[in-house]
């Protein structure tokens, strides 16, 4: 099933909604919001001046700093009292970052997160079991309206209490799932602790993960536990563009389809700000051209994808977005290597005898950084040959992959923190140590 | 002839072998034998126990990799050249010996010594005929 017919259109068609789309909203945020005229002034740039889709380049970046400075509500084109929504996103250093939403807006949301929901699978007949965070975070909220549009059964469990989780999803006989990657596998090892047995006694067949990277290691552990048979969809957005909802994966899981008509997606090279040629690798730059309240101009990411615009076999004309490899700021940078947590983790979930929850250390001793990575180990064993090959196989994978030597240590079942959440598997200890 | 021990994989974390041990205690199961050897990250703690499937399904229910392996408990003779003489005859053989750790020595002054080979029913059957004592699960579980 496809939602709307704006997944099918012409790429004229699209191109020509998006254009009269993009220019109202310049219209409107140079009219009534004074930091986006002051920066669109400064770049020397009118709103007249967009008179095709490549005029976009033109037009001046937003960033999370942009938002911080504007906290809270600067950047905002509606008064106040046109909000009926305030989202905020967990800042880690200073002050959040805050989001809000008119009533139309909420229809919007609600109209590109059941778009995704269909996407990956869902229909009026399941029953939703939603264990993302409810609160200030915009995902379970997102997920919540979105499903419910469609007319499945909602079951806003939110995060915690796992074992009460996975009785709902028994009693109530929940066939959709959303979760992070993350809690999603640790649903399955207190359903297994539980004596649950996922394959006979659950009906999930529906896992829409998001918030978190899904790379491929991790959906075929998603598979392992959850069944073979179980359709897992990632699906992408942040609260700044309006949160879940900016695009999501289809049955073929071929790049997740952007919505278009709502939002420009661009490339860039992240280093010079250009805008790279169709399929090139780099930043994922996007423009709210549907939004009220908070229309973003050109928001930079930090996500690192390719566009695709070919037609896809589900039908959907819109543009696709390749699956992650992760955030620009996730990205460590280990003696001088860039390294993205997901290319550990690949090779971790590839790597037998050990579990899928890992932790990554970087630390450093003198002038060298160390990275030290930390794996369950699930096989048990008396012969310590096993435990050197097991290390051995995850160092030579590493090294081939990353290009770096790495530390492991193999620690026992369940020593590694679970997360309910959004997984923090990083500890960056170099700078806390002051060198 | 075999007899059953317990191997647990251990980090090397303060505190850990306690963890182990009084998981055991609380099983009510009694520890005859303990042998640690480790590297600085890790260890594998090697047990020979009263239960051994019990303190097993204790400590995998705690979150613990453990694991039961089969192993050869020979009992000595309070003799000088005894455990020479055994493990001579074992060396002739294509039999490789694994790793080897004492047991209880008992009132009479009998020792007894858990053996880990490549081949544990040759190497049995070799032991026996060279005139040792092996203890089954059933010895061990009396001592
Ligand atoms: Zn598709």
């Amino acid at each position: 099933m496809i939602w709307s017919k704006n997944e099918t259109l012409e790429r004229s068609e699209i191109e020509k909604i998006q254009l009269e789309r993009l220019q109202e909203t310049v219209h409107r945020v140079y009219e009534k919001v004074p930091a986006y005229r002051k920066k669109m002034d400064d770049a020397g740039v009118k709103p007249e001046d967009i008179k095709t889709l490549a005029d976009l380049a033109k037009l001046p970046f937003t960033t999370k700093e942009d938002l911080r400075d504007n906290y809270p509500f600067g950047l905002f084109a509606v008064p106040k009292k046109d909000l009926v929504r305030v989202h905020a996103s967990s800042g880690t250093t200073g002050k959040p970052t805050v989001v809000g939403y008119t009533r139309k807006d909420l229809e919007t949301w609600t109209e590109c997160v059941t778009r995704i929901a269909v996407m990956g699978g869902a229909t009026p007949e399941d029953m939703a079991q939603i264990c993302f965070g409810y609160g200030m975070f915009t995902g379970a909220l997102g997920l919540h309206y979105g499903l419910e549009n469609l007319g499945a059964t909602i079951v806003p469990s939110s995060t915690g209490n796992s074992e009460k989780q996975i009785m709902f999803m028994k009693d109530f006989e929940t066939t959709l799932l959303v979760a992070t990657p993350s809690y999603a596998l640790r649903l399955a090892e207190v359903a297994n602790e539980m004596g649950v047995d996922i394959k006979k006694d659950l009906k999930v067949r529906i896992a829409l993960v998001g918030s978190e990277l899904l790379t491929e290691a991790m959906r075929e552990e998603m598979h392992k536990v959850w069944g073979e048979n179980c359709l897992v969809t990632s699906n992408y957005g942040m609260s700044e563009l309006m949160g879940p909802g900016v695009s999501g994966e289809c049955e073929y899981l071929n790049g997740m389809h952007i919505n278009e008509d709502f939002f420009i997606p661009e490339i860039i090279d992240s280093k010079t700000g250009e805008v790279l040629p169709a399929g090139s690798k780099g930043e994922l730059v996007v423009t709210c051209i549907y939004k009220e309240a908070l229309p973003l101009i050109r928001y930079r990411t930090k996500d690192v994808t390719r566009l695709m615009y070919e037609k896809c076999k589900c039908g959907r004309t819109t543009c696709r977005m390749e699956n992650l490899d992760g955030r620009t700021d996730d990205m460590l940078k280990i003696r001088g290597v860039n390294v993205f947590p997901g290319q550990i983790e690949e090779v971790l979930l590839h790597t037998d005898g050990i579990g899928p929850h890992y932790e990554i250390v970087v630390t450093r001793e003198g002038h060298s950084d160390k990275l030290e990575i930390r794996v369950e180990l699930l096989k048990a064993t008396d012969d310590y040959k096993e435990l050197k090959s097991i290390e051995s196989a995850i160092k030579a994978k590493l090294r081939v992959v990353l290009g770096l030597d790495a530390k492991i240590s193999l620690v026992s079942p369940n020593t590694i923190q679970r997360f309910e959440g959004k997984a923090k598997r990083i500890r960056d200890l170099r700078n806390k140590e002051g060198v | 002839m075999q007899a059953k021990q317990l191997s647990v994989f251990i980090e090397n974390r303060e505190g850990r072998l306690d963890e182990v041990l009084a998981v055991i205690k609380a099983a009510n199961v009694n520890i005859l034998s303990l042998s640690l050897a480790d590297t600085s990250e890790y260890g594998l703690l090697r047990l020979i126990v009263s239960d051994p499937a019990a303190a097993d399904a204790a400590l995998k229910a705690s979150g613990f990799s453990s694991m039961l392996t089969d192993v050869l408990v020979v009992r000595l003779m309070n003799k000088v050249g005894s455990l020479q003489a055994f493990l001579s005859d074992l060396a002739k053989t294509e039999i490789n010996l694994e790793y080897m750790y004492g047991l209880t020595i008992e009132k009479e002054g009998k020792a007894s010594l858990v053996i880990k080979a490549s081949d544990l029913a040759k190497a049995s059957e070799i032991l026996l005929k060279a005139g040792a004592e092996l203890l089954t699960a059933e010895d061990i579980a009396k001592l």
